[in-house]
């Protein structure tokens, strides 16, 4: 469980002809199967997912991954497998299409698990039920068989692919604080997980206080905030060797909410001088910092665009937190927020067309999402407290900290899509805050 | 994992009514809530009052807490009050150095609280450089909404959290 991943192969089976049936007219849809996800799609799509051929305990164990992670997006809805009348013995027998449409099944997904040993060998198959027809190639996936979660990811992120025509984000790591002990003396960690929670590696010890962990794009380092020198400082981990070193040092300043470019070269984030919160970009490499912004006032969470020209940040320079966007080689910010309430923790989305945000309204907190350019600001959560969103790698998904109130309250991880339905929590064994998801891997 | 402070409240009353010697062990854990004479940890039932010249009559006598309003860095009359006896205080007390703790209410997000923080114990070493402390024997440090000294979610409480703690020592600055 705790070894390091190894990319799982990917490779594309020319056995799309061994199940190929004469394509049949659609019955209940206009051309393939697809799911519009912005359209507020109203009822998922029935997807049978029938036992994956193969002798392994693992086949059950993926398949039902592979379900979790479709019916997760409340996109998809199994039907279940008692109710299946249509049987197969192999992986290459023709899909009887009546028998799937007699039940209403719309997508079908057969796959064949094999491999023995270190190795395991899955193949995989998605069908366009109504259409009568494969959806795609046939696919294969080698991987180890410790790495069998993420070839299951795989496999639903293939299928998520081609039913959404949107990149996928199934098959990816966030990182996150674990919050023990009680509200007044919280002790704090840095984990990483996977998306789902599963396989949790734990990145820093609970002998400091650490605060909201940043992944680098490529999902190899963490920038976070850490009071290990007694003060709020910027250090950066290394996930593969789970070792950390400080970017920034005390003086008389304190350094926090650091954030990595789209190119990972360089670290945005707040110092404060004792006086005033400014925005600085530092190399990342060298360490070597200048300012971004200068005012008399807090200036704080950055967040690039995807393209690495601009920054979107906090500030309260108007005398109330609104949302600016300044861009990296400096200049007049411009504000983007002007609706009521006070924003906060702007976060770009990783397509670059929204921009996620926390939005404190009277004494209620909620996951907001505007067009970049300030428009279309849309309300998606409403609670006691929620804060820190950020983007699966896909932009269609947002994960963020939800806080229970009272003396016993505890923060827990919340995802919901940006059309505002699907919200659900994570289901983990600890309180937990400040999620950052990273990329999806290769 | 380093331990735990002592319930402060507690401590806090005895203090003040009961002598006592000097503290047998200072605790440990640089993220606890340092404020209200939590530092002691000794035997609360016999000795006589804190010297002047301790951490201890710092925060039981002068008083190392001052509040603030919500989402303000603006000290009041009461802030001030007890700032000029800190002054007074550090002034008489040159061997010591402080640390100006800002904290903020849960109402905020994290981010956002720790720069606020930031700015409150800025206020407040402002105000005591202003009042003759040389500024090299403060340092100033955030806790945002990190270490509130009450949990629960009500005003009477967030009206507790929001404050600013200056915790003195007698071995130089952030020490």
């Amino acid at each position: 469980m705790f070894h390091k991943l190894t990319p799982a192969l990917v490779l594309a089976l020319g056995l799309t002809g061994a199940a190929a049936v004469t394509a049949l007219p659609a019955l209940a849809q206009d051309g393939p199967l697809r799911i519009e996800i912005t359209d507020g799609v109203t009822d998922p799509v029935a997807i049978a997912i029938p036992d994956f051929y193969g002798d392994s305990d693992l086949a059950g164990k993926i398949r039902q991954v592979v379900a979790d992670d479709l019916t997760g997006t409340g996109l998809f809805r199994e039907i279940a497998r008692d109710a299946h009348v249509s049987s197969h013995d192999d992986f290459n027998d023709a899909v009887a299409y009546e028998e799937w449409r007699a039940i209403n099944a719309q997508a079908l997904v057969t796959a064949d698990v094999s491999g023995q040993g270190e190795e395991i060998n899955v193949k995989f198959r998605l069908f366009d039920i109504f259409a009568g027809q494969p959806l795609g190639d046939g696919m294969q996936f080698v991987a180890r068989s410790g790495d069998w979660r993420r070839a299951a990811h795989k496999i639903a992120d293939q299928i998520y692919s081609r039913l959404t025509g949107e990149s996928a984000y199934f098959d990816s790591r966030v990182a996150f604080v674990q919050e023990t002990g009680p509200k007044d003396a919280r002790i704090k960690r840095i984990g990483v997980m996977d998306y789902d929670g599963a396989n949790i590696l734990w990145m820093t010890d609970s002998s400091s206080l650490v605060l909201a962990p940043q992944f680098s794009p490529d999902g190899k380092k963490i920038v976070y905030t850490s009071f290990e020198s007694g003060f709020p400082q910027l250090q950066i981990l290394d996930v593969a060797s789970v070792s950390s070193r400080p970017l920034t040092q005390g003086g008389n300043s304190m350094a926090f909410s650091p954030v990595f470019s789209p190119d990972g070269r360089w670290i945005a984030f707040a110092q404060d001088n004792g006086v005033d919160t400014d925005l600085w970009l530092m190399d990342a490499a060298t360490g070597t910092g200048r300012p971004l912004t200068k005012t008399h006032a807090i200036d704080t969470s950055p967040s690039f665009s995807p393209d690495g020209k601009r920054i979107v940040f906090e500030s309260d320079r108007s005398g109330t937190q609104q949302l600016y966007v300044v861009p990296v080689e400096g200049g007049e910010p411009t504000r983007i927020s002007f609706g009521e309430g006070r924003y906060g923790d702007p976060t770009w989305s990783p397509k670059g067309d929204m921009i996620a945000f926390t939005k404190q309204l009277g004494d209620r907190f909620h996951i907001a999402v505007m067009r970049s350019d300030g428009s279309e600001e849309k309300t998606l959560t409403d609670s006691f407290l929620d804060e820190g969103p950020t983007w699966a790698p896909n932009g269609r998904v947002i994960m963020f900290t939800r806080v229970t109130p009272g003396g016993n309250g505890q923060p827990r991880l919340h995802s919901v899509d940006i059309s505002g339905r699907n919200m659900r929590p994570l289901e983990l064994d600890s309180a937990a805050s400040d999620p950052s998801w990273g990329p999806l891997l290769p | 994992m380093k331990p735990y402070l002592l319930p402060l409240t507690l401590s806090v009353v005895m203090l003040a009514a009961c002598a006592q010697q000097p503290p047998a062990q200072q605790v440990q854990d640089p993220y606890a809530n340092l404020g209200n004479g939590a530092l002691y940890q000794g035997d609360l039932a016999s000795g006589s009052l804190p010297g002047e010249a301790t951490a201890q009559y710092f925060s039981s006598q002068v008083g190392d807490t001052i509040l603030f309003a919500a989402n303000q860095t603006a000290l009041n009359s009461e802030a001030r009050a007890i700032l000029n006896r800190q002054a007074e205080w550090l002034t008489k007390h040159q061997e010591f150095s402080a640390v100006v703790q800002g904290h903020a209410e849960e109402t905020g997000t994290r981010e956002y609280n720790l720069a606020l923080g930031a700015r409150r114990a800025g206020a407040v070493q402002e105000y005591l450089v202003a009042n003759g402390v040389e500024s090299g024997r403060i340092r100033t440090l955030s806790f945002g909404k990190e270490r509130p000294a009450e949990v629960c979610s009500e005003e009477s409480c967030y009206a507790k959290n929001r404050r600013a703690v200056t915790v003195v020592s007698a071995s130089g600055v952030g020490s």
